[in-house]
């Protein structure tokens, strides 16, 4: 999975979905971590912005 | 000056985290608030709607952060017919910004400290017991040594992770939203608008939120295993398009709302965790301002009898557990079972429900009669609803 940062507004939605706690949240940025990430797509689901893909 | 140590580090400045703050300080122990933003309250992530009978308890009502009173509430079901409740009590559409700011302020008054652009970064371990905050300001990494820490990090909440809570949210327990300020409009200052129905926002509600009587805040919620192609942004577009085609959007946020039950553990040893981060939301209504501030008002108090007796295991602290399962806490599961019937109702049952409500005098219909009304026929949900009335002894006025 991967965030498009000109979309993504660091809401945190997707971290809440997460089940492996693969993505990390900063003021300035979220970032999904591909080691951990087991493709579950709830983070894209959910994600308000539309900020998320597939991919790495 | 800042110093290394406190008894107790509060994890996010939003409501739940700044309340527990000001009771665990005001009860005599030493706080540090940690705020990821430049300012509490921003960037505001929220509808702003409360009551007053919620927040009067923790704050005097001031008129520097109340955009408008509202007095009705207006239901629209997905045939067009509207319901009008006058009888829910006085209600405030907030100033965030200025909310939040202020509720620290009132921390900062019993003795708690703030900073802001403070992103805790993971919590400090020995011998697998937390023993402090590790965060990075203005560029550098630092460490604050506590006896509690107190996760007010919000629906994006990873604190509790760090400590090995399970915070996962399913996803039809989470309300993906989106929300304009919209500017340029005509509506009543006084009335809070919600329009119901799977066309208009499945699993969820849509909200208009007077800010004035040319602004409001125009919002959508579905559920999050509702939201395909189609998103809460797609809902939105459609109905302001359809609605206030000549509006100006002065602000777009995006966020999420969990609506599940309070998780199974908001408890370990020397952590809390309140808010929406321990997911204590309004499962049907999505509100969790006041929720937040009961959660912390408890969780504070509590932190700060712990620091006096040097308890800071999760025994103790499972007092708080407690106490917000009497006050909110059972009341809130009930809801969220009442939820998932809501989740699967049919737009014909939301006319049917509107039409209920248009039945009876606005100044006698209740929201209990409304809830009484919507789990009719399903003898379970009844049962379980007459419970928390007696159980929790919530009054839906």
């Amino acid at each position: 999975m991967k965030v498009i940062p000109e979309l993504c507004d660091i809401c945190g939605t997707c971290v809440a979905v997460c089940p492996v706690d693969a993505i990390t949240v900063s003021e300035f940025r979220v970032d999904i971590d591909n080691e951990i990430c087991i493709n579950c797509l709830n983070c894209l689901k959910v994600c308000p912005a539309k900020a998320i893909e597939e991919g790495e | 000056m800042l110093k290394d140590r406190y008894d107790i580090v509060v994890i996010g400045a939003g409501p739940a985290g700044s309340v527990a703050a000001r009771f665990a300080a005001e009860n005599g122990a030493s706080v540090l608030m940690l705020e990821r933003d430049r300012e509490p309250g921003i960037p505001v992530r929220c509808a702003e709607g409360v009551s007053h009978k919620g927040i009067a308890p923790f704050i005097d009502v001031d008129k520097r952060w109340i955009a408008s009173q509202i007095d009705i509430a207006k239901l629209t079901s997905p045939n067009g017919e509207s319901a009008f409740m006058y009888n829910n009590g006085t209600g405030y559409v907030l100033e965030r910004r200025i909310f939040d700011t202020a509720l620290c302020g009132l921390a900062a008054k019993h003795g708690a400290r703030l900073i802001t652009k403070a992103d805790a970064l993971d919590l400090i371990k020995e011998n697998n017991k937390i023993i402090g905050v590790k965060y990075r300001y203005m560029g550098k990494t630092r460490e604050v040594k506590c006896d509690i820490v107190i996760a007010a990090d919000g629906t994006g909440s990873r604190v509790g992770r760090w400590a090995g809570i399970n915070t996962t949210v399913a996803l039809r327990d989470i309300d993906t939203c989106v929300q304009y300020t919209l500017a340029g409009l005509d509506v009543k200052k006084n009335t809070c608008e919600f329009y119901f129905g799977n066309e208009v926002s499945p699993g969820g509600y849509l909200w208009i939120f007077p800010k004035s009587d040319s602004t409001a805040n125009v919002g959508i919620g579905i559920a999050g295993h509702l939201s395909h192609e189609k998103g809460p942004k797609e809902y939105l577009d459609e109905f302001v398009a359809k609605r206030f085609p000549n509006a100006t959007i002065t602000y777009t946020m995006f966020g999420g709302v969990p609506t599940a039950a309070t998780l199974k553990e908001i408890v370990r040893d020397n952590i809390m965790l309140v808010g929406d981060a321990a997911r204590q939301v309004n499962p049907i209504t999505g509100g969790g301002i006041v929720q937040g501030m009961i959660a912390g008002s408890i969780a504070g108090k509590v932190a700060a009898k712990a620091v006096k007796t040097g308890q800071f295991d999760a025994k103790f602290l499972k007092k708080y557990r407690k106490e917000w399962n009497k006050t909110l806490g059972n009341t809130q599961k009930v809801m969220h079972t009442m939820k998932e019937k809501f989740l699967f109702m049919t737009d014909e049952r939301f006319n049917n429900l509107v039409n209920f409500c248009k039945k009876i005098p606005a100044d006698k219909l209740t929201l209990k009669a409304l809830f009484m009304e919507a789990v009719k026929g399903d003898p379970k949900l009844v049962l379980d609803v007459a419970k928390s009335f007696i159980v929790s002894k919530i009054k839906l006025k």
